[in-house]
């Protein structure tokens, strides 16, 4: 079975305030303000880590859930972000291809 | 031997709105008298202006050849450091660089009204400011701005504002970052008040997000929601990636420096015993 890695994409912008992330496209300046899960998902999408290991490390702790069924929701969610343009997704690990707008704070 | 060619006078005048003067070139008379009706109170004599634009006026339908839509939206791009920007009843272009551009319009005072919006919008944005769709008033040294969508009250609290306050716009209010704080200047920018804002600023002091309700109460704002708020009602025509990111920030920047609250109020002048 293939892994899955995610990235930020370094074509939004993004800030947190006091615990809600919100994201900007720049492409046509939508606002996304993003739930809990998706908060986790997004502050690891390093392009490095795999999926399962975001999901095992990070997700898993913070809510009640089996690691299979957090792994599908996750799946599901990341590929829902990419289809904003806010997660890039891949079955390679992601290259940084420059620098990560990310948070600033 | 007679004069083959004449020379076209060319008159001028420099718009100065947010203390940035801008100078506006004409050959035509007429369009000259029109804008200094329009922008009367923001005409500067400054010699050295920030951005200097020729116009050619153009009969109506004949701005953009071969392309005859009047109610085409606005479109604002960026190439090679050129500022391209059209509607449907104006194409302009801008080179920041060179400080210099062109409008090409027919003779109304609308068209290049959205130009300096637009223009203006893209100056504040790399400066940390903005428009914004509120109107703003000045009181006790202190700018106080208003923000809502078409309805939520703007030209309202700005009718019911007592003799003290200094209306600044009931529209479009022009935020410039400055220092560790926020100036907000009054602008030409009207809505349905009609009347054109005092040109002078202060410090802002508070943005108030308006609602009318069955008394007059303000109520704290979330910081989320204040940001989300703010962006809302932020004027933004570009499709420029870096410039929508760095509008984003401010905005975020903005309401960890500025207090935003709730203004609920019954349309009466009493609402203004609470801004101080």
């Amino acid at each position: 079975m293939s892994r899955l890695f995610v990235a930020r994409n370094p074509r939004v912008a993004a800030r947190c305030l006091d615990g809600e992330m919100m994201i900007m496209s720049g492409r046509d300046s939508t606002l996304f303000t993003l739930n809990r899960t998706a908060t986790i998902l997004w502050q690891a999408a390093d392009g490095t880590t795999p999926l399962d290991e975001i999901v095992q490390s990070k997700i898993c702790p913070e809510f009640d859930v089996e690691p299979a069924e957090a792994l599908q929701d996750a799946e599901i969610l990341a590929r829902d972000l990419a289809s904003h343009e806010i997660l890039q997704i891949s079955e390679e690990p992601i290259p940084p291809r420059s620098a990560v707008a990310g948070e600033s704070r | 031997m007679p004069e083959l060619t004449a020379e076209v006078e060319r008159l001028s005048l420099v718009i100065e709105i947010g203390g940035m003067p801008v100078r506006v070139n004409t050959t035509d008379s007429g369009f000259l008298v029109m804008l200094e009706r329009r922008y009367s109170g923001f005409l500067g004599s400054s010699e050295k202006a920030e951005v200097e634009f020729d116009v050619d006026l153009v009969q109506p339908g004949l701005v953009q050849p071969g392309f005859d839509d009047p109610d085409a939206g606005v479109r604002v791009t960026h190439h090679r450091g050129r500022w391209s920007l059209t509607r449907g009843d104006f194409r302009a272009e801008w080179e920041p660089a060179a400080r210099k551009g062109w409008i090409r319009q027919s003779a109304n005072p609308y068209s290049i009204d959205a130009v300096l919006r637009i223009v203006h919008s893209l100056v504040l944005a790399r400066q940390g400011g903005f428009l914004l769709h509120s109107a703003s008033a000045l009181r006790n040294g202190k700018a106080f701005l208003f923000a809502g969508v078409s309805g939520a009250g703007k030209t309202t609290i700005s009718r019911l504002a007592p003799p003290d306050v200094t209306l600044l716009t009931d529209e479009i209010s022009y935020v410039r970052k400055q220092d560790d704080g926020y100036v907000a200047f009054g602008t030409p920018f009207t809505g349905e008040l009609a009347k054109l804002g005092e040109n002078v600023s202060a410090p802002v002091a508070a943005l108030y997000l308006l609602a009318q309700g069955p008394e007059n109460r303000i109520d704290p704002v979330a910081p989320g929601e204040a940001a989300r708020s703010l962006l809302a009602n932020v004027l933004f025509f570009a499709q420029d990636e870096e410039l929508v990111q760095a509008e984003f920030h401010s905005a975020f920047e903005f309401v960890s420096r500025v207090p935003v609250s709730r203004l609920t109020f019954v349309p009466d002048a009493r609402v203004w015993e609470l801004i101080r």
